[in-house]
């Protein structure tokens, strides 16, 4: 979903770029407490594996294709605050280095695919979490479900984003029942390549998934949330 | 089995406060997660599906496409993950994707330091409650 540069008027994409800095800025102060031992060296291989997956199209019917946008996956992997910062540098790698999402639609792409996806999906998380069972399973189920909760949200804000500033004088209505429509497809493929993913990972280091730290026997975890662990 | 009593094991090495960075496991398994991700974007990403994706698709239909302008850096080498000059498309496509992920590990493991760094006190005390109080 790299919106492009002059989809989006130049007023509103400088907004966007105020907003997704002070968005950035407030990740790199939500990191410091986020990250420790167990987080830190996981979040530049986090960011390279969605950079990695994010090149992998899949086709999603008539002649469509869709790929991860992976603010879920991180957020459940490395935490939301580092999360979202992982895949800002993805974007910002992507739209420097390799010409995919415009420069002055930066902005609105990290607002779109890193802090929307990130807020969408780990609040979902968070959400399911609590209604499901306290498993260790239930984790990447959660996950896989925020994940694809969270990308036809974004969808739906690149449409507030085209209501706003959008340069070409279409009806909002259709491009809006468009873009969630292809983007709730889209989203069954992000929802399964996060489940396997964190599946994966907790398979071999179940220790290191920051969404599953207060499912691990005991030990020094620190609990993060301020409310009390549910006795179980 | 063993590997669950391992991990916890593991789980408290790591969590005293060592200087010392990230247990030889955790290193094994970043590496094994590096080479994953450049086996994805130098080898498979050559077979994922090149029809436009969903935003692109629908700026086609709807009718907006023509009000995309080209990338500013259009020509930059890397441009459209593909590798300049290398006219293989496989070789060069796999390329770039070996690249970005080198990259995007570098910067956004860097920065990661970089925050870590600024975010420990002076005593590096791993207590987030103390980072905080800490923090200038």
């Amino acid at each position: 979903m790299h919106v492009p540069d002059g989809f989006i008027d130049a007023p509103t994409s400088v907004a966007a770029g105020g907003v997704a800095l002070v968005g950035v800025a407030a990740c790199l102060r939500g990191a410091r407490r986020e990250l420790d031992e167990r987080t830190a060296p996981l979040a530049g291989l986090v960011a390279a594996f969605v950079f990695s997956v994010q090149m992998l199209n899949f086709p999603v019917g008539a002649g469509t294709s869709g790929h991860l946008m992976g603010g879920a996956l991180a957020a459940v992997l490395i935490g939301p605050w580092t999360g979202a910062l992982a895949v800002s540098v993805v974007l910002g790698v992507q739209a420097l280095l390799f010409a995919d999402g415009g420069l002055s639609a930066l902005g609105i792409n990290i607002i779109l695919m890193a802090l929307i996806t990130v807020l969408v999906g780990y609040t979902s998380f968070r959400l399911l979490m609590r209604v499901m069972p306290r498993r260790i399973t239930s984790v990447p189920l959660a996950a896989g479900i925020a994940a694809f909760v969270s990308v036809p949200v974004a969808a739906a804000a690149f449409v507030g984003f085209y209501a706003i500033g959008g340069t070409s004088d279409v009806s909002i209505g259709a491009v809006a029942s468009a873009m969630i429509g292809v983007h709730v497809l889209i989203g069954v493929g992000e929802g399964v390549i996060t489940a396997l993913t964190v599946g994966s990972v907790l398979a071999v280091r179940p220790d290191l998934v920051y969404g599953a730290r207060d499912l691990l026997p005991k030990q020094q975890l620190e609990l993060r949330r301020s409310s009390p662990e549910a006795s179980s | 089995m063993s590997e669950r009593s391992e991990s916890t094991m593991d789980t408290a090495a790591t969590t005293e406060p060592t200087a010392s960075g990230p247990s030889r496991r955790t290193q094994l398994f970043v590496l094994g997660g590096l080479l994953v991700a450049v086996v994805l974007a130098g080898i498979v990403s050559f077979y994922a599906s090149s029809d436009p994706d969903g935003l692109s698709k629908v700026s086609e239909d709807e009718g907006f496409a023509q009000s995309e302008k080209d990338h500013r850096l259009g020509d930059s080498p890397l441009a459209d993950y593909s590798t300049k000059d290398v006219d293989n498309d496989r070789l060069s496509g796999g390329m770039a994707g070996v690249i970005g992920v080198g990259v995007t590990f570098v910067v956004a493991g860097g920065l990661t330091l970089l925050v870590r760094r600024r975010g420990q006190s002076s005593e590096a005390s791993d207590d987030p409650a103390a980072a905080e109080v800490h923090r200038p």
